[in-house]
């Protein structure tokens, strides 16, 4: 536990927070960057590892980011980042909201949000290719992403439900060594 | 206390009661579709919202940097009892998937370098990247339409993925020009704001 860290804990996740444009794994790239490069809070792997679990968790979906929290400075870092993560855009939301309905006549409102949707897609892209660099080590693993894909995009199954499953695979599979 | 736009005055609903309901969701959304469970709560089961409030208050969500999850509970929390709402509707979302993530990076740190939890990890993973590129491709068909999007959407993977761009940078360059792309047609009186 280190409570010296929490300041730098606090700068670097409000920052994160104000770039998940599109969803939070528009984040992902300087989440590893800053957390695993900079600060050497976790490693790359063990980043991975908590934010596939946290797909599992009910909620907004980046509350992967208290256990980093936790993990660095327990009760204090968790608190810590759970603020700073969601304050700063909390606000945002609160006070741009606003704006953004008394703007509903504005022309460029309409081109903004046309503008920014194709650029949010291709930020969550770019999480996703660093994220699939980390986690896809092997046939195993691109086997298992790859039937995670197709059995999402072709059937309702809940997306939870599968990567659970991934857990049973990686057990069979992978845990040889 | 409403917008100020005054465009929506619903009944009086009560801070716990926007509470409850923001809990609620933040207690069983599992599988990340939280926006699936928002509307079945708040358009179908509550009636705080029509669908074409939910839209428009979701494309507000989608452009401001927040997860979709954390802005739609303070814009509607706002709309409903103005900030102390919106306080009450996002403390609500957040509160469980915090929880269980907190005890998950408790039992991470005591049991993670096990190798059997590490060969499950390594699993859960795999699935996750599968399921993250499932809601990516969801995510573009919804939004995309024009062939100049994926452009868009390609220039903006490579300066960050590949040139190591940071997001904000990515923004300011990639953004800009898309919406320069998507600017206002000339109308007889003029793109004037």
């Amino acid at each position: 536990m280190n409570l010296k860290e929490l300041p730098a804990l606090v700068r670097v996740f409000a920052y994160l927070s104000l770039l998940t444009v599109g969803g939070g794994m528009a984040a992902f790239p300087e989440l590893k960057v800053l957390t695993v490069d900079v600060h050497h809070w976790l490693t790359f792997p063990q980043l991975i590892h908590l934010y596939s679990v946290g797909q599992m968790a009910p909620g907004p979906n980046m509350m992967m980011i208290v256990a980093i929290g936790e993990r660095v400075a327990g009760v204090a870092g968790a608190a810590a980042v759970l603020v700073a993560f969601f304050l700063p855009t909390a606000v945002l939301a609160y006070f741009v909201g606003r704006l953004w309905v008394r703007l509903a006549r504005w022309p460029w409102r309409a081109s903004i949000q046309r503008g920014l949707a194709p650029v949010s897609v291709g930020l969550v892209l770019a999480g996703c290719l660093t994220i699939a660099r980390g986690a896809l080590t092997g046939w195993v693993t691109v086997a298992t992403a790859a039937a995670v894909f197709v059995l999402l995009l072709r059937t309702r199954l809940n997306p939870a439900l599968l990567v659970l499953c991934g857990a049973l695979v990686g057990l069979a599979a992978l845990g040889g060594k | 206390m409403a917008g100020p736009d005054g465009a929506l005055v619903p009944r009086a609903v009560s801070l716990g009661e926007i509470f409850r309901t923001f809990l609620l969701i933040g207690a069983t959304s599992f599988g990340g579709g939280v926006v699936a469970y928002l509307r079945a709560s708040l358009v179908g089961k509550h009636a705080w919202l029509d669908d074409t409030e939910f839209v428009e208050l979701l494309s507000i969500s989608q452009t401001l940097p927040g997860l979709n999850a954390t802005n739609m509970a303070i814009l509607v929390g706002d709309r409903l009892r103005g900030w102390r709402g919106a306080a009450a509707a996002i403390v609500g979302v957040c509160l469980p998937g915090a929880l269980l993530m907190f005890v998950v990076g408790v039992l991470y740190g005591e049991h993670g370098d096990r190798p059997h939890v590490d060969a499950m990890l390594r699993g859960v993973a795999a699935a996750a990247v599968g399921l993250i590129l499932a809601t990516t491709v969801q995510l573009g068909r919804k939004s995309l339409s024009h062939a100049a999007d994926l452009v868009f959407v390609a220039l903006t993977a490579v300066v960050v993925d590949l040139l190591k761009w940071s997001v904000p940078a990515a923004l300011g360059a990639v953004g800009a020009l898309a919406i320069l792309w998507y600017r206002p047609k000339r109308s007889v009186e003029g793109p004037r704001p």
